[in-house]
């Protein structure tokens, strides 16, 4: 097994603008990171199967439709409710600063909006995760 | 008179002298797609090209100069701003309103269970309802919408792809409950399944089903709604996922192209229905690559159409587009800067020709537009249409040699892409392996390093950032929204005649199944009050979905 930090991206609901998520995804790898991108429409019962699944140490939830706090907190929700609180859980897309304080009591670690750049999330990332060799 | 010029005689020796005496500025000179520009461009750039053979008078052959005679000396660009939000109610309020401020064209924006062909009690809707447009589950959404709006008197543009059968049965039966008839009714529907593979993602059937729901439209319309654009073949969003403009460009023709085979194939005369195409461009930031793209885009579109595909009407033969500014180019740090990026840009769409123009509000970063905001960005567009002069000449930067050069340049890319298109068997079989997302994917990612790197400037962002986030007021919706609109539909399905929903929804099935119009079927179920979810269920039992793949 490698030491490398294991990331899912995941866009859950509806929302189907991906650039970022791609974007993020690839910049993730290029760091040496293995990457999962999980593709489109993803329920959050699919994500947490997809996470346990991969055994990720972080959950990126990429989302632009508006509905972060009814998605983003059913996916920590179901994490939680088996078990699982050492997945590093992100949010990033169209979320308004005032939405960010109800994430992160909810269990979002930190949340990338507009501007942020893949550098800042690599450093993030490395910073909390920790490696599965570890 | 003595000869006083003594400067250089070409570009070239300029270059090499004059020129090279001096330092440049340790900048990015490319373009935003990173195309490479000279410096300069002047008549050695022009030997060759034919005035009448490349652009032509406005409304003539190839239309480079534009689609028609008087442009906008005749007609301004449609002030469209796309809307909606919520639900009918909500919506109505803010086409009212935009009307009152002199919006000259309504656009309606649907919310993504009804984009995704879901009720808004689907359990997948949960959260999303009115969110990112306006809720529509049956045709009564529609009235409501529309509501105290006289549609014989107002042209209506709907962003609707997979379901947009049923969106305009719904908009046909809304009209027939105001007592306008199917051939008074004017608007459009964006209908373009393709680059829904390609870019926008909002997809719910395969490709062949959706090319002949398509074709289906085509038809129907052609008969029976003369004034309507059954589809606006879009690069907008293929740009907004990271294309360059020449890939926009390229991607957005050979999807027309492919609608337009579709429509052979399915044994309708090509002058039956090509007039009635429509297409969405994207209005970046480089002011000069967008008009050479749209110039670029009308000298094409003709060319294949009288060419290669051998249209006889001169209507068929003719690019009408609607032009949004570019959402992506726009900024969450110091959001008052947007009004600037989207000035340009919808400078760049009238300077291109567009029939039709949207800007983007401010605040469009963080949530949909408040009122506020919406207003700032219809006043764009007027100072430009009554301030400015830009009305006044038609196709003015003709003859700039560096817009000719850039025009002619675009047009070459295309035709080097349509061809790599072709090799790979078309649209189609190039979405199933995945070449458009890939090439996206990678200009896409280019561009955020160049970004990330300070080779690309964002003001405000990765220069002149000043760290502060002041608090712009946004549109929230309103929680309870959903609960009302689920209560609502519930109600809806309780009171309405079971017997009629259920013919309706079997006559339907019947049709996908057995290759007939889907449209007769669809508009009796509309007026049964069947839901969207349920007709779009009925046709994935028989079309099956598509499942995207997850290229990066």
């Amino acid at each position: 097994m490698s030491g490398k930090i294991r990331v899912v991206i995941a866009k859950p609901g509806l929302d189907g603008h991906d650039r970022g998520a791609k974007v993020i995804a690839r910049a993730l790898r290029d760091a040496g990171m293995e990457v999962i991108y999980t593709g489109l429409h993803q329920t959050a019962e699919q994500i947490v199967e997809t996470a346990i699944q991969e055994d990720a140490d972080v959950v990126g939830l990429s989302i632009l439709s508006g509905a972060h706090l009814t998605l983003v907190p059913k996916v920590v929700r179901i994490l939680r409710g088996q078990g699982i609180d050492d997945i590093v859980v992100l949010a990033g897309g169209t979320i308004p600063d005032e939405d960010h304080d109800e994430l992160k009591r909810e269990g979002v670690a930190a949340i990338f909006t507009p501007g942020a750049t893949t550098g800042e999330i690599i450093e993030y990332i490395t910073s909390v995760a920790t490696g599965s060799a570890a | 008179m003595d000869d006083v010029r003594d400067g250089s005689r070409t570009k070239a020796e300029w270059l090499a002298g004059a020129y090279s005496w001096q330092n440049t500025r340790d900048a990015d000179f490319t373009s935003v797609s990173s195309a490479e520009v000279e410096p300069i461009y002047d008549p050695g750039d022009r030997v060759g090209h034919d005035y009448h053979r490349e652009l032509g008078y406005p409304g003539e052959y190839p239309y480079t100069r534009g689609v028609h005679p008087t442009m906008y000396r005749g007609h301004l660009w449609t002030m469209r701003q796309f809307a909606g939000f919520g639900g009918a109610e909500d919506t109505n309020g803010r086409f009212r309103f935009l009307l009152d401020q002199g919006q000259t064209g309504l656009s309606l924006a649907l919310d993504l269970p009804t984009l995704m062909g879901r009720d808004s009690d689907d359990p997948r809707s949960e959260g999303e309802v009115g969110r990112c447009g306006v809720a529509m589950d049956s045709v009564l959404d529609m009235e409501r919408v529309f509501e105290g709006i006289p549609l014989d008197q107002v042209t209506v543009s709907m962003t609707t792809n997979a379901p947009a059968t049923i969106l305009l049965a719904f908009y046909l039966v809304a009209a027939e409950r105001q007592g306008v008839k199917h051939d008074q009714v004017g608007g459009t529907i964006q209908n373009d399944i393709l680059k829904e593979y390609i870019a926008q993602n909002t997809y719910i059937f395969p490709p062949e089903p959706s090319l002949r729901l398509i074709t289906d439209i085509f038809a129907f319309c052609g008969e029976h709604v003369p004034q309507w654009n059954t589809i606006s073949i879009s690069g907008y969003h293929i740009r907004e996922a990271g294309a360059t403009a020449a890939q926009e460009l390229a991607f957005t023709l050979a999807d027309g192209f492919a609608y337009v085979e579709a429509g052979i194939a399915a044994g309708l005369e090509v002058d039956s229905f090509a007039p009635r195409l429509s297409f969405f461009f994207n209005a970046h930031i480089d002011l000069f690559e967008e008009v050479a793209k749209f110039r670029a885009a009308r000298r094409i579109w003709a060319r294949h159409m009288r060419e290669r595909y051998r249209a006889k009407d001169p209507r068929s033969w003719l690019m009408r587009f609607h032009t949004q500014t570019a959402g992506c180019s726009l900024t969450a740090q110091q959001p008052e800067n947007n009004v600037v990026r989207t000035t340009i840009e919808a400078l760049a769409g009238v300077l291109g020709g567009t029939q039709s123009l949207h800007t983007n509000s401010l605040d469009e970063v963080l949530s949909l537009p408040t009122e506020r905001a919406a207003e700032i960005a219809l006043r764009t567009q007027q100072v430009l249409a009554y301030e400015s002069g830009v009305a006044n000449v038609i196709d003015p930067l003709a003859g700039s040699y560096y817009v000719e050069s850039l025009t002619d340049r675009m047009e070459a890319e295309a035709e080097e892409y349509f061809i790599k298109i072709e090799e790979l068997g078309g649209v189609v079989a190039a979405i199933a392996k995945g070449f458009f997302q890939q090439e996206i994917a990678d200009a896409s990612y280019r561009y955020q390093m160049a970004v990330e790197s300070g080779r690309k400037v964002v003001v405000g962002v990765n220069r002149f950032a000043t760290g502060v986030r002041p608090a712009v007021e946004t549109l929230r919706i309103d929680k309870e929204f959903e609960m009302r609109q689920v209560d609502s539909l519930r109600a809806l399905r309780e009171r309405r005649d079971a017997s009629p929903v259920a013919r309706g929804l079997e006559d339907l099935r019947a049709a996908c199944a057995d290759g007939t119009n889907v449209m007769p079927p669809i508009l009796e179920c509309t007026r049964a009050m069947c839901t969207l979810g349920e007709m779009v269920a009925t046709m994935k039992s028989v079309f099956g979905v598509y499942q995207g793949s997850a290229v990066f």
